[in-house]
């Protein structure tokens, strides 16, 4: 009866490519072959509605199976889609949902419109909350008042609207029963509108936004104005969503809702009932959707939902404990029956359809956290996940503590590790170490989830609500045995060892591409990377010099060439000079590497050009070679071999590098002016290549010589070179600083760890070998003469 | 009166043999009944008055008029010496090779000479630094001609500076040094430490350039060398000679000096060193058990420099002058007097001690190339006749074998590891596949002709020169070494001595002959 009565019909769908838009369109297409779709998507930021639909939701394995049954038929599945769906490009979040015209007509040409868009995430911020979930339906209803039709309006809810409460939730609005509160919901539109322009322009207040900058500069270090310009501005958003999120969170606990989601479904549901008027409206309010129990295949999953990420932390080793109440009901829903359900409303239509229909498990079918808790245990110890290095990872045994309990515990680790972090980032570490901290962060990470995941769905596993299914389950009774094949609602049918066994588990531990290999797979990654960097399509390879090619500096280069001169008291008085120099100029080097090199240049002043041309020679196999990492040099040539342009870009004055110049199509280094006499005059011909110039001399190399700057490499070690590794399709970072390797670790950069060759004695001082017998005598009268006594 | 070398037959009551590891030593107990010890013959008496010796020489040549009745004024004389790879330990001050050439230069002075270059013959070898050149050719020598350019190095590279002298029948092209070619005499100055150096390989080879080096370093030639301490069973020797003939044909007069040293190779307190285990007295014996405890406790950049510090205080036995062949024929009859050990017959396992030093890592690190290099190239190759390990035999060789390199002398050295030897072993394949392009990378022809470091193809030089013995030996085993490190090389590690043995039983039964060479001090096995 159900494909009956919805056939010739034209269905409007919002929300298509979310988890259940995705199920439903899949299955009216197979199972109602004679319905037409009409979907309203929101055009993204840069592909156009239709293209959405293309990409994101007929690309979806949901429709394996359509696409294989159309497969040898007169049409196939992109025909039939083309002849039954329609796309119009609409936004629930705006007034008039945004529709054209045209697009407006066919929406008013509809006979069922099923609302099914959300912003189903628990912490989203409150106004965009409000402005999706609340106003969302109240829209759809003005639209089709505009338009002046009354289809069948199916709006899709959430069973969690009846809040905090202990005992039966009927299917009844929240306003019918006992616990409302009265609350007017265009109150807190207005208050949440009102939120975002204060939070808006609190978090420009001048000393906010000194702590963004003052945060951003911690975190990119000398990365030059444009970079922490960016960071900052990113962090100010950030913070503004925070504050936004956390009103949600508030508000919504303070009149009895476990979040800002459920909280806006509830007054939604009012909006819509005040502001309904001729639409006949009919309310479905899943549980907690999960993957399916068969159709359109056992276990299809779209997206990460509530429980998956929670499962996979636990079984991360993430999770060692999770609050909630043992014998307490999880209320979970496959999502087919929840299609199934929806669209035997919609079948009924408007006269014979409920108000409001609870599809749910827990009244008629429960599953007890503690019966979830150990089938995952079980699974997971029969099934475990690998970490990193190949080892398994053994799941903890959880006690159900309290929820006081483990947020305390969580928070009192996550300020350890902030602590340690901030001890780290402030040491100079590289390469091999920065690992630490990069692991750090990662434990970071997992205690921050942990701690989100326990605010967030702490308050599900200790809901103690039972969701009443009489509608749905009178909706069944009256189904014939066809219908009930082929749209099966019944909660009844899930039998939870197995689903969670079975389905559920491998469908998401497949989906969250855990290792479930034991054995490294890291290098891996690391070759491909490698090998994509070495690939002949790459034009230019970039390179930085200090710490990147070689483990030297221009300090060193400087104390290599001041003191080949010197005698040896001389020596000892250089040293200790530089030492106690080496505070004030480390610091000047964070702050601005330009203004340093700078500062520090102005040691030449005067320097012979000739005396130092002939030592640089010396110097560049005493130091430079010396203190070289072969790999990095080996790679330079790989680059060359490949026909890749290779540029050297470096502070580092121009006669110290010059020895490098068979390995480079282009050195970029500093140059200093020379005055007439012959001496160095210890000024900068131009800015220094550092920080952004970088990006800049790379783009202009690349423009001038016509290549394209997404079709670089670019290599380097610090956050100073942020710009540069940013500017490149291809970054490389080198012996990365913690700050950097961080960074490259979130955006999945090739990592190279370089050393100079092993074995290589590593002096302590950088100081140049003395000069030979002869020349120690011409330089160093004194020392000849106490000699010869 | 020294005595000659001298065969150990180890039974029960022998006392342990040293066995070198790098810039460590070890005492280890071979088999008894089974196992026999090759030593060298004692260091030979020095001669007496040297600089009267060279004088003699060089007034009485062999098969030439004298030096000074060669010398004229105008003319251009080109002084050409062996470089830091000889003598080995380097000798203590004055090398015989600064006394040689101030003799030299003594005598082109009294002619009236005053166009005199000195070159150091270098090949593809890094280039000396300022006082390796100080230490070989005296501060008299080197603060007289460098300031001026005209004592420099052999530049394999420099098109601008070799001059082609022709090709031999076989095809070989001569290319030498243009300096060196267009003098009116070139004098060489040669140290013969082992019977493979000297004769026309001075000139052939260490004033080549790459070109012309190619044709007879390679794995062809190479593996057809037995030995390359016989010249008339090496390959490269026949085709040095041949390259020779076209020198005296079309290229300078040759003033062919070479010399000779004894194998006194250690200073005290090191002697015991080169003494046999059995008449080590009390000193010795705690020398070596403390020298042995400390160096175990010394990071190997400090034991190294340690080592290479030491200078030898081996000194000139014979020394002759004149036409480059009778010269040099004269010359290995004195090296072979020196070294040759009589053995009977060949062994299953052949056992030897890798030092710290061979000619490629002077003040520098021995990586795992130059220990395959110094086991397989230079000792395994110490024979007459007959290699003293038999065919289808083992090599067992100590050494750390450290996967570490030299960046400066050695950058090629580094890529070979990396990029050659992870994909093969084989001389022939990697001949083909790999060697051009090392041998004209840019870069390091850049650092060889500016810095200190080896040809870019040197490398490969050092896996030709070893692949006879690979091709020889059933197995080959390094106790003690960098594990990683050994199996790129291709052999087999064991962590101690027994162990090896152990594994050898593989491929030689149960109960093999061992031989041990106990070097330095160097020796040749003639083997009956």
């Amino acid at each position: 009866m159900i494909a009956e009565s919805l056939a010739g019909k034209r269905i409007a769908i919002t929300g298509a490519t979310g988890f259940v838009g995705t199920a439903l369109v899949e299955r009216l297409l197979r199972a109602v072959p004679e319905c037409e779709l009409v979907l309203l998507v929101r055009p993204g930021r840069r592909s156009s509605a239709a293209e959405r639909v293309r990409k994101e939701l007929l690309k979806n394995d949901a429709f394996d199976l359509l696409r294989k049954n159309l497969k040898d038929t007169v049409e196939d599945f992109d025909s039939m889609c083309a002849r039954r769906i329609i796309t119009i490009a609409g936004d629930v979040s705006t007034d008039g949902l945004g529709l054209s015209p045209e697009d407006a007509q066919i929406l008013a040409s509809c006979d069922v419109v099923i609302h099914s868009a959300a912003a189903v995430s628990f912490d989203s911020p409150l106004d965009s909350a409000v402005e999706i979930n609340l106003l969302g339906p109240t829209r759809i209803a003005h639209a089709l008042q505009a338009l002046d039709v009354s289809p069948h309006l199916v709006a899709v809810s959430t069973c969690y609207v009846a809040g905090n409460r202990r005992g039966n939730a009927p299917e009844k609005l929240v306003s019918e029963g006992p616990f409302d509160l009265g609350l007017n919901w265009r109150n807190e539109v207005q208050a949440a509108r009102r939120l975002r322009s204060d939070a808006e322009a609190a978090s420009r207040a001048p000393s906010q936004l000194e702590s963004f900058r003052k945060e951003a500069r911690r975190e990119l270090g000398a990365a030059g104005a444009p970079a922490l310009a960016a960071k900052t501005e990113q962090l100010r958003t950030d913070w503004v969503k925070d504050q936004l999120v956390l009103a949600g969170r508030s508000r919504a606990a303070s009149v009895g809702w476990p979040d800002a989601y459920a909280f806006t479904k509830a007054l939604g549901e009012q909006a819509l009932t005040d502001e309904k008027r001729n639409i006949p409206v009919s309310i479905v309010r899943p549980s907690i959707i999960e993957s399916a129990l068969a159709e359109p295949k056992p276990g299809w999953i779209r997206g990460f939902r509530m429980a998956e990420p929670v499962i996979l932390s636990y079984a991360r080793g993430m999770l060692k404990e999770f609050p909630g109440v043992p014998e307490g009901t999880i209320d979970v829903i496959p999502v087919d029956i929840v299609v199934a359900a929806i669209i035997a409303v919609s079948a009924l239509g408007p006269d014979r359809a409920p108000d409001i229909t609870q599809v749910a498990s827990g009244g008629i079918n429960p599953l007890s956290y503690r019966t979830l808790v150990d089938n995952v245990r079980d699974w997971f110890t029969q099934h475990p996940i690998y970490d990193s290095e190949g080892q398994p990872i053994i799941v903890p045994d959880w006690n159900f503590p309290g929820r006081g309990r483990v947020q305390t515990q969580l928070k009192r680790a996550q300020s350890l590790t902030n602590r340690a972090e901030q001890t780290l980032q402030s040491l100079p570490l590289r390469g091999t170490q920065a690992k630490w901290s990069a692991k750090l962060e990662e434990r970071k990470g997992e205690i921050e989830r942990a701690l989100e995941y326990v605010e967030l769905y702490g308050l599900y596993t200790e809901c103690e609500a039972i969701y009443q299914v009489d509608n749905l389950m009178g909706i069944w009774d009256d189904l014939d045995a066809k219908d009930r094949d082929n749209f099966c609602f019944d909660p009844r049918a899930v039998n939870w060892p197995e689903y969670i066994h079975n389905i559920h588990l491998p469908s998401i531990v497949q989906h969250a591409r855990v290792k479930t290999q034991p054995g490294k797979t890291r290098t891996d990654r690391a070759s491909r990377l490698r090998a994509n960097v070495l690939s002949r399509d790459r034009h230019v390879a970039a390179f930085d010099l200090e710490n990147t090619l070689i483990a030297s500096n221009v300090v060193e280069s400087y104390s290599w060439l001041a003191t080949r001169r010197l005698n040896t008291p001389e020596r000892i008085r250089y040293v200790l000079q530089t030492l106690k120099e080496s505070p004030q100029l480390l610091a000047m080097d964070r702050k601005d590497r330009g203004d340093f090199l700078r500062y520090f240049y102005r040691r030449y002043e005067d320097a012979p050009v000739e005396q130092i041309n002939e030592d640089a020679r010396d110097m560049m196999t005493q130091l430079i070679i010396t203190k070289s990492f072969p790999d990095g040099l080996r790679r330079v040539r790989e680059h060359r071999a490949l026909g890749h342009r290779t540029v050297l870009i470096t502070g580092a004055l121009d006669f110290a590098v010059a020895g490098l110049k068979p390995l480079f199509d282009e050195i970029v280094a500093a140059e200093m002016s020379i005055r007439p006499d012959g001496t160095y005059s210890g000024e900068m011909k131009r800015v220094p290549p550092t920080g952004e110039t970088r990006a800049q001399v790379l783009a202009d190399y690349c423009e001038a010589e016509g290549f394209r700057l997404d079709e670089c490499v670019a290599y380097a070690d610090s956050t100073s070179d942020l710009p540069l590794l940013e500017a490149v399709g291809h970054p490389v970072a080198v012996n990365p600083e913690t700050r950097l390797a961080a960074i490259a670790r979130k955006r999945g950069w090739l990592v190279e760890n370089w050393d100079t060759a092993p074995g290589m004695s590593k002096p302590l001082l950088p100081i140049g070998t003395m000069l030979s017998e002869r020349e120690r005598k011409k330089y160093m009268p004194v020392a000849g003469r106490r000699g010869q006594r | 009166m020294p005595r000659p070398g001298f065969v150990q037959e180890v039974d029960r009551s022998t006392p342990p043999q040293l066995f070198w590891r790098g810039e460590n030593f070890s005492l280890e107990k071979l088999p008894a009944d089974r196992s026999r010890v090759i030593y060298a013959p004692e260091p030979h008496d020095p001669i007496k008055d040297i600089d009267g010796a060279i004088r003699h020489a060089l007034l009485n040549p062999i098969d030439s008029d004298p030096l000074p009745e060669l010398l004229f004024p105008g003319m251009k004389l080109t002084i050409a010496f062996d470089d830091v790879s000889l003598p080995l330990p380097k000798m203590t001050r004055p090398d015989i090779r600064q006394r040689v050439i101030e003799a030299v230069l003594d005598l082109a002075a009294d002619a009236g000479v005053d166009d005199v270059h000195i070159i150091a013959a270098l090949a593809l070898h890094r280039r000396m630094t300022e006082d390796e050149l100080r230490h070989a050719l005296g501060d008299r020598v080197y603060d007289a001609f460098a300031p001026h350019g005209t004592l420099y190095q052999h530049d394999a590279e420099d098109p601008d500076n070799l001059a082609f002298l022709g090709a031999t029948p076989e095809g070989e092209e001569v290319e030498i040094n243009k300096r060196a070619a267009e003098s009116d005499l070139l004098v060489y100055v040669n140290i013969n430490l082992v019977a493979m150096d000297g004769g026309w390989k001075s000139t052939a080879t260490g004033l080549a350039s790459y070109r012309s080096l190619r044709h007879h370093h390679n794995p062809q030639t190479l593996l057809h060398s037995n030995s390359l301490m016989d010249q008339h069973r090496s390959e490269l020797h026949k085709s040095n000679w041949r390259m020779g003939k076209i020198m005296r044909d079309n290229g300078p007069k040759i003033f062919q000096i070479e010399t000779t040293l004894n194998n006194d190779s250690f200073p005290e307190p090191f002697g015991f060193l080169g003494k046999r285990e059995w008449e080590w007295n009390a000193r010795d014996r705690a020398t070596f058990v403390a020298s042995s405890k400390a160096l175990n406790r010394t990071p190997s950049s400090i034991a190294r420099k340690i080592f290479h510090s030491i200078e030898a205080p081996h000194q000139m036995t014979s020394i002759q002058a004149g036409e480059v062949e009778a010269v040099h024929k004269i010359t290995t009859e004195n090296v072979y007097k020196q070294q040759i050990v009589e053995v009977q017959g060949q062994t299953d396992i052949l056992t030897m001690g890798i030092p710290y030093i061979c000619p490629y890592n002077v003040n520098s690190i021995m990586n795992p190339i130059l220990v395959m290099c110094t086991a397989l190239g230079y000792f395994f190759n110490m024979y007459r006749g007959k290699p003293l390990v038999r065919e289808g035999g083992v090599i067992i060789m100590t050494h750390p074998t450290p996967w570490e390199f030299n960046s400066v002398h050695h950058p090629s050295y580094i890529d070979f590891f990396e990029q050659v030897l992870s994909e093969t072993t084989d001389g022939v394949r990697m001949h083909k596949e790999y060697e051009k392009k090392f041998a004209e990378d840019d870069w390091y022809r850049h650092l060889y002709r500016t810095g200190n470091a080896y040809h870019g193809v040197h490398p490969f030089y050092m896996w030709y020169w070893g692949t006879h013995a690979m091709h020889h030996c059933g197995r080959i085993i390094i106790v003690g070494g960098d594990v990683r490190a050994v199996r790129r090389l291709g052999f087999t590690p064991a962590s101690t001595l027994n162990d090896a043995l152990e594994i050898a039983s593989d491929v030689v039964g149960r109960t093999p002959t061992i031989t041990h060479m106990r070097v330095p001090p160097l020796m040749i096995a003639d083997v009956k």
